[in-house]
């Protein structure tokens, strides 16, 4: 109805004009008056949008140049090679050592604990919704995976540390209070929804005609599933993996509540580990007084972060541009 | 002359069926393992919560007895958040959009616009964090105020608004746009008359999609550095401020010392689903009733 409205907006005006029984010479001149306004606004409206739409742009030139202009500030206190080869990161005290590997160590573990979990469950999901459910099944079960997929990273923090831990340590008692193994577990169940819905689109994009032709060949529902529809789908599959993975790195508030700050270069997995998201809450919880080493790490772990993420994305749009069929 | 050997196909179909059937209720059980756990992690927060809720905890102030603690403020803060983060993501988002539907030639300035917003999509919200602290709280000296927090937090939500706009926009039917020509409006005319009203559902499902996001993000605001402290309630958009996902992630690290803070997170967490689920229904409602197909 508003866009009808707005149709005949003009069309009434014009009926306007006829009632007010102005002459010809007026309304050209009134005419005149709103066009040149709507010429100005008419050549205004794009540079502001422009304005507006390269804000984007600067968001991220804002990002990689904070990052990087602080991250070489603190190259020049803590040499690049000991700061990415040091298995020793003891940010306090007077002799305070740099090195990133505790932290990549654990964001390595907790990622590939999640992935375990998520790849596996979160393909078998969505080769359910896309080709053995129903069509009422898969309208019951989809909404129910998207509220899982939008429950609150704490609140998943909060199920990691007062529920998963305790569970888990009733089977394993060598587990410690905080431990990277149970906020992993959790990151791969909060990615579940992502890696499902993502693969299942790519799934849903096989056409059936192939489906078809296995089925014509005598192959049973799993065949057809799992070497036609999967191998067809399996850029998008793939990169839906990628972009799990990206998430799982840079997932913080779990790791954070439920793997506590010790910075262990270890790879056993019942211990407490920190990961690069983790650190970076808990120096700015402390307060780092701006100049020091110590803030300065926060800017050069982020900025690792950054880059590990970006390629990731990155990876995920290449591959499913580059290895896409099309059909 | 036989082209398939039926005997030996006789022989396989039993297994072949069978791996079947166990592959099909293997993806059940893992479709029914994300679902369980829905249902689990939502018992056990209402368990350990919902007897922790009434008048006095939503209307109390913070304090370190678990049995006179509130979340009022954690609430009006929250309030104060979204008071920054719904107009400003909204005029970036949907000016972003506008720009790249209608007047953005289809070249590499518009294409590294839309790489730009896919990548940013995908920078870790702790990062995002760190570009509030850095340029909002310290450079511009705003300090951890909800003024600060909001800005960082329109950054972090904006490809979702971009995103769900541009889609929005992109389904008007092209008739409508040159019936509006037709009838000599001008182009900018045509955009606010015809095509964002048209727009208009799609685009607030977007908005409180991205709002609903913001509600629940934690990592970008203690970066900020929201202290774990008591701090008095916020009455504008320059005071310093606490919110609901904070105030769980505080209570929750801090009940390794003290029980009953694992009931106030509980309860806060409660609360919080509510919102995020009334947010969630307005936008499932608001795109059902309201968006038309041409």
């Amino acid at each position: 109805m508003r866009v009808l409205k707005g149709v005949l907006h003009l069309a009434k005006s014009a009926v306007e004009y006829d009632k007010k029984k102005l002459n010809v010479r007026e309304i050209i001149q009134q005419k005149k008056k709103t066009c040149s306004v709507n010429n100005y606004t008419e050549k205004l409206i794009p540079k502001i949008l422009f304005g507006i739409a390269a804000i984007s742009v600067f968001t991220t030139i804002g990002i990689v140049l904070t990052l990087i202009t602080e991250t070489i500030a603190f190259f020049k206190d803590v040499p690049f090679i000991d700061f990415f080869t040091g298995t020793q990161l003891k940010p306090l005290g007077e002799n305070a050592v740099f090195g990133v590997l505790p932290l990549l160590t654990g964001t390595i573990i907790s990622t590939s604990i999640a992935m375990l979990v998520a790849i596996p469950v979160g393909l078998m999901t969505a080769i359910f919704l896309s080709e053995y459910a129903s069509e009422k099944t898969r309208k019951a079960l989809k909404p129910l995976l998207e509220i899982l997929a939008g429950i609150p990273t704490i609140v998943y923090g909060f199920f990691a540390f007062t529920f998963v831990t305790p569970l888990l340590r009733s089977f394993i008692p060598a587990l410690e209070p905080t431990n990277i193994l149970s906020p992993g577990i959790v990151m791969g169940i909060m990615i579940i929804p992502m890696v499902a819905s993502l693969s299942e689109d790519a799934m849903s994009s096989v056409p059936n005609a192939m489906r078809e032709g296995a089925h014509a060949l005598g192959a049973t529902k799993l065949e057809v599933t799992w070497k036609v529809v999967v191998p067809a789908a399996i850029s998008g599959i793939i990169a839906s993996f990628v972009l799990g993975i990206s998430r799982a790195i840079g997932e913080t508030m779990i790791v954070t509540i439920a793997s506590g700050s010790s910075k262990n270069f270890t790879l056993d997995v019942t211990q407490s580990m920190q990961t690069m998201t983790a650190y970076i809450v808990e120096v700015t919880g402390g307060e780092a007084a701006a100049g020091t080493t110590l803030y300065y790490s926060l800017y050069a772990v982020a900025m690792t972060l950054f880059v590990f993420t970006l390629i990731m994305n990155l990876l995920a749009q290449y591959i499913s541009r580059k290895f896409r069929e099309e059909y | 002359m036989k082209y398939v050997d039926t005997e030996q196909v006789h022989k396989k179909m039993g297994s072949r069926q069978i791996a079947n059937n166990l592959a099909k209720t293997l993806f059940f059980l893992a479709t029914l393992f994300g679902l369980a756990v829905l249902i689990v992690l939502i018992y056990r927060v209402l368990a350990d919560g919902l007897s922790w809720i009434n008048m006095d905890f939503l209307m109390n102030r913070l304090s370190t007895d678990p049995e006179k603690a509130g979340i009022w403020g954690a609430i009006t803060g929250t309030f104060w958040l979204m008071l920054v983060v719904a107009p400003v993501t909204m005029i970036l988002g949907i000016g972003t959009a506008i720009y790249l539907e209608e007047y953005a030639a289809k070249g590499r300035v518009s294409s590294f616009i839309k790489t730009n917003i896919a990548n940013l999509a995908g920078v870790p919200s702790v990062v995002f964090g760190i570009l509030g602290l850095t340029v909002f709280a310290r450079a511009l000296d705003l300090g951890s105020v909800v003024f600060a927090g909001g800005l960082t937090m329109a950054l972090l939500v904006l490809p979702v608004v971009v995103v769900a706009s541009q889609e929005a926009i992109r389904a008007v039917p092209q008739f409508l746009r040159e019936a509006s020509y037709g009838m000599g409006a001008t182009k900018w005319q045509t955009i606010k008359n015809v095509v964002l009203p048209a727009a208009l559902p799609g685009i607030l499902t977007g908005v409180i999609l991205a709002l609903s996001r913001a509600i629940g993000e934690t990592a970008p605001l203690v970066v900020i550095g929201i202290p774990a402290l008591l701090i008095p309630v916020p009455d504008g958009i320059f005071d310093k401020f606490t919110i609901l996902p904070v105030q769980i992630y505080y209570w929750t690290i801090d009940s390794a010392l003290i029980a009953e803070y694992a009931n106030l997170a509980a309860a806060t967490i409660v609360i919080l689903l509510i919102v995020l689920f009334v947010m969630n229904s307005i936008a499932i409602l608001i795109r059902n009733k309201f968006q038309k197909r041409y």
